[in-house]
Parts: structure tokens; C-alpha cells; sequence
């Protein structure tokens, strides 16, 4: 699996007035078993980039590539790209309609015109990655808690077995536990089912702990791209664009600050524990 | 002295009932709940979702009524359902969508809705309007549309429409649960600053630890019961009966108790990451570590 994008802009609004340029000339490429964390500010881009990937939005100009081939060329399967490149929106629970878990599981898989024991099977498999256990697949999920109501749609999108999963902040509203609960589920998705992960937070910390690479953007450009230990080092920087940095690559920026030297950088609570540690105990 | 909000044993059962009007289910959302909070206060409930922290709040402003037990607001009872106008005038409530509370096509006109509603003098209106606009830092906005503002300032609108009604107490249910850390932050402090200068108590509703470090006094909720109480510093220091709440602490204090096991004598309820700074640095200094 692989994606390309090359010089893509993306403009909202044309003819209107009140044009906006939502992406300028966006370069990316995106490789197999990446876990991706995006991130910027509200208004900078990002979700209009994510809904690119799946060719639900069309940019103004540039070009995407899915595995090489260009996604705008005429005889281009939409509707498969669709299923390999899954969406998991905002509040993806506000999308659930049917009236059993299971019903709603099938209806994406139904689409791709599969046939009923494919769909079938695909449906339970999904559940049953989301920890959605057996008992509850013909409820209704209007009677779930928030939480689980969030894997329901988030398996719907599996059923489809996508290569490529983008969800849109899909921890927001959760409370702690829940956030680790989709957390741990992106985990295992990544590294069991070597699916890739393109995961939009606003937590620097979760980013941290989980993801590879983080893509910044800001007013609709991609200012940074590296791997997280690189990209956070850049605190000023990303302050200045309304974002921050993991709290323990804080503590540690701020510890050199009053000369204390840490040469690590550090973006987890472990790493900066240690690292600080080694510092005091080395002197005992 | 009597508090200003004072919940005894207060429980709240929601029936589901069938097409007939029997009921088939009980659920016991607040079950037993004390609380307690003074004039003036900033007062957090913290909770995961489905602990019962919504339900209370809506006891509050008496969009619900106690099953058992009594909540008295400013010494009125909610359960008296003539009480009901004047404890919403007293304590005003601000919930989680901010989309859900814009009424008005323009941003001033959405602020004077409320004390319209209550019968104000009109010119008292304008002055209610552009000092509750000022007060949560959005007068320069007044003539927008607030179509065109972020979820972080409608919420502010949403706050300063409150403020207009002149209320006691301000109930914030959730109210940064959809936004961003800026927005977030420009809430919060806006909260913080109407405590502090207006001395209006504020009771805050949520899940977000960072939210709840200012606060005066916290109440955990679980299961629609308080199982934890104190400052937010002795709670934070109570990481494993957090957990088991389904909350967390903040990534700092993570890192204090980490120092902990590791052997290092540092504070456990440090909660910024200029407390840990400062710790380390005095521990530093303490053992003559190079250039300090």
C-alpha cells in the first residue's frame, strides 16, 4: 500500500466570493505499517487532507496516487479506494441508524456488494476486534454507552477490511478510560493486522506514546513531518502555530532551561522519568 | 453557615417505561450523593462518562427533581417546583455543544436574549450585554455572526449570555469536551477570571484533569455515588483510586510517582510542569549537581 500526494491544493468555496485555499501544495507520501499522528490547530487543514485520502473530496489541482495509480484518472475504481482507505469521522457514533449493532456493522460491507457470507463474516470479525462481544449484536445501538457506541462505528468501518485507516479525533468527548480503550485498539490494528493508522489528535501525549511519524500542518500547509522525538523538540515553534508538546518533552525542555542537562529528548511520562533520574542518582 | 449548594442524600432514578406507561427499567443515576459548596467557591465534579456528574448538574439549575433526599440552591428546594424560575435565575447553566446554545444571527442580540426574556429595562440590557461581553473577552466580536466564530468562542458567547441574567452561579456541564486545546484553554480561563473578579461560584463539570487544577475543591463521581473529595492536589495524589474511577492523572504527576519507584524523593501531587521544574532543580541543588 502506498499514497502519494503531489502539489495539491485545495480550495472551498470557488466562484462564491469568499474563496479559501483549505491546502497549499501538499507533498506526502505515505508507505505501508505507518502510524501517522496529524495534528494543527482547528481551520488548518487537516481534516480536509484526511478526506482527500478517500477521494470523498476532490482537490482543486495536484495529483494522488493509491499504489501508484493516479486516483483521478478516469477508469479509477472510487468505490474501491473507499473500502481500502476507511474514514472514521468525528463523532462517528452521530452516523449509527439501523436498528441492531450487527445491522449497522454489515451495511459498508454490504455496499461493496460482497456477498452475505462474506458480509457476514466480515461483520463479526470487526466486532469482535473492537471488543464487541457476542451478547450485544442485536441491540439496539442507540441502548450502548458512548463508548462502545464509538466501536460499533468504528468496526462498521473495518467490516469494509480497509488497508488504511483515518480517523478524525476519535477519542474526543471520551472520558480517560475510553481514550485508552480506542488507543489500544489502533495499537492492535497497526500491529496485528498490519493496517495503517492515520490518527488526527489534538493530545501530544497520546501522539507520543503512540504514533511513528506526526505531520504538522498550519493555514493549510504541511510546515513538519518526522518522527515525534524530531517534530517535538520544535516547542516554540508549535506553540507558535496553537499546538504544544507531549507534557514530559515540557518538563525536560523546561529543566534545561534552569541547567539542568538532559540530552535525551524525551516524549513519554517513562522516558522523562528515567532520564531525569539518571541525572540525581548518577550524583548520590 | 449554611453552603450555597447543598445536595443531601441525593438520589435520581430515570424510569424507562413501555407503550402502556408502565415502567420496565430503573436506573439509579445519582444514588446518595452529598455535596457541598460555598458562596464564592470553584468547585469541580470530576467523573467518566455515565457517572452520574451531568445528572447532577441538571439538579442544580432544577431540570430535574430529586427522586430521594434534597438539594437546596441559595437555601431555595428544588423539589418545589415554584422555586423552579428563580433558583435558573440564580444558578445559569452552560452545557457541552455550543452550537446547541446560539439562538441569535448576531452575537450581542444572542447575549441579550436572557435578561429580555426576564423583563430587564432595555437600556439595562445593552449595559448587561457589553459588560458580560467584555468580561469573557468577546465585545469586539458583538456585530458578528456567531456562525463564524470558533466552538471555543461560542462557548464564551454562551457564558457571557449567562452572565447577562446576572446569576449567582454558573453550571458548566462539560463545556470543553468539543474543543480544541486553545479553545479549551481561552474557556477555562475565561471561568476562572469570573470566579475570581465577579466572585460568581462556579461549579465545573468534567473529565479533563488539567481543567480542574485551579478549582478550589473537587468531588469525584463514580457510579452515581462522590467517592473521592479534597483539594484538587490530595486527589491527584490518589492515582490508583482514579483509575479505578476510569480517570487519570496528569502526564506530570505521571512522571513525579515514575521518580518515586525509580528512588527519587520527589513530591508526588506536583501537578504543572513548573512544579516538577522547580523540585528537580531544588534536589539538584541540594546534591551540588554540575553548574547549579
Amino acid at each position: 500500500m502506498s499514497i502519494e500526494l503531489k502539489n495539491v491544493n485545495y480550495i472551498y468555496g470557488v466562484g462564491s466570493g469568499q474563496e479559501k485555499q483549505a491546502l497549499k501544495n501538499i507533498n506526502l507520501k505515505i508507505g505501508d505499517g505507518e502510524f501517522i499522528g496529524l495534528v494543527g490547530h482547528t481551520g488548518s487543514g487537516k481534516s480536509t487532507l484526511t478526506q482527500l485520502l478517500n477521494g470523498l473530496e476532490r482537490a482543486s489541482s495536484g495529483e494522488i496516487y493509491y499504489n501508484g495509480q493516479n486516483i483521478y484518472e478516469k477508469n479509477f475504481n472510487m468505490r474501491e479506494l473507499r473500502g481500502k482507505v476507511g474514514l472514521v469521522f468525528q463523532y462517528p457514533e452521530h452516523q449509527l441508524f439501523e436498528t441492531s449493532v450487527i445491522a449497522d456493522v454489515q451495511f459498508g460491507p454490504k455496499n461493496l456488494g460482497l456477498d452475505n457470507l462474506e458480509v457476514e463474516l466480515r461483520s463479526y470479525e470487526a466486532l469482535k476486534l473492537v471488543g464487541i462481544g457476542e451478547e450485544l449484536i442485536d441491540t439496539s445501538p442507540f441502548a450502548l454507552s458512548g463508548g462502545q457506541k464509538r466501536r460499533v462505528a468504528i468496526a462498521g468501518v473495518l467490516a469494509m477490511q480497509p488497508e488504511v485507516l483515518v480517523l478524525d479525533e476519535p477519542m474526543a468527548g471520551l472520558d480517560p478510560a475510553g481514550r485508552d480503550e480506542i488507543l489500544s485498539l489502533l495499537k492492535d490494528l497497526h500491529q496485528k493486522k498490519n493496517i495503517t493508522i492515520i490518527l488526527v489528535s489534538h493530545s501530544m501525549d497520546d501522539i507520543a506514546e503512540y504514533a511513528d511519524r506526526v505531520l504538522v500542518m498550519n493555514h493549510g500547509e504541511l510546515v513538519l513531518d518526522g518522527k515525534p522525538r524530531d517534530i517535538f523538540q520544535y516547542q516554540d515553534e508549535l506553540e507558535k502555530i496553537g499546538l504544544g508538546v507531549p507534557q514530559a518533552s515540557g518538563v525536560i525542555h523546561s529543566l534545561r532551561k534552569a541547567g539542568i542537562h538532559i540530552d535525551k529528548e524525551c516524549i513519554t511520562a517513562e522516558e522523562a522519568a528515567q532520564a531525569i533520574a539518571s541525572v540525581l542518582l548518577e550524583k548520590m | 453557615m449554611k453552603s450555597f449548594i447543598e445536595a443531601n442524600e441525593l438520589v435520581h432514578e430515570y424510569s424507562r417505561r413501555d407503550e402502556d406507561g408502565n415502567v420496565i427499567d430503573i436506573k439509579r443515576a445519582l444514588d446518595g450523593v452529598d455535596i457541598r459548596v460555598k458562596k464564592g467557591d470553584f468547585v469541580a465534579v470530576l467523573g467518566a462518562n455515565g457517572s452520574g456528574k451531568s445528572t447532577f448538574a441538571k439538579h442544580i439549575n432544577a431540570l430535574l427533581a430529586p427522586t430521594e433526599g434534597t438539594l437546596y440552591v441559595d437555601g431555595m428546594d428544588t423539589s418545589d417546583h415554584d422555586n423552579d424560575i428563580k433558583i435558573r435565575q440564580t444558578a445559569g447553566m452552560v452545557f457541552q455543544n455550543p452550537d446547541n446554545q446560539i439562538i441569535s444571527n448576531i452575537v450581542e442580540e444572542d447575549v441579550g436574549f436572557g435578561p429580555e426574556n426576564m423583563g430587564v429595562p432595555t437600556d439595562e440590557i445593552w449595559e448587561r450585554v457589553e459588560k458580560s461581553l467584555k468580561s469573557v473577552g468577546m465585545y469586539e466580536y458583538r456585530k458578528d455572526s456567531p456562525n463564524h466564530l470558533s466552538g471555543g468562542q461560542k462557548q464564551r458567547i454562551a457564558i457571557a449570555g449567562i452572565m447577562a441574567m446576572k446569576p449567582k452561579c454558573i453550571v458548566l456541564d462539560e463545556p470543553t469536551a468539543m474543543l480544541d486545546p486553545i479553545g479549551r484553554k481561552a474557556v477555562i480561563n475565561t471561568v476562572m477570571e469570573l470566579n475570581k473578579k465577579e466572585n460568581i461560584t462556579v461549579i465545573l463539570i468534567t473529565h479533563y484533569m488539567e481543567e480542574v487544577i485551579g478549582a478550589d475543591y473537587v468531588y469525584v463521581m463514580s457510579d452515581g455515588k462522590v467517592k473521592m473529595e479534597g483539594e484538587p492536589r490530595q486527589i491527584f495524589a490518589r492515582s490508583e483510586e482514579l483509575e479505578e474511577c476510569r480517570l487519570t492523572i496528569p502526564e506530570v504527576t505521571k512522571i513525579a510517582l515514575k521518580l518515586n519507584k525509580l528512588g527519587v524523593k520527589i513530591p508526588k501531587d506536583v501537578l504543572s510542569v513548573e512544579e516538577l521544574t522547580e523540585a528537580v532543580v531544588r534536589l539538584c541543588k541540594g546534591k551540588n549537581i554540575a553548574g547549579l
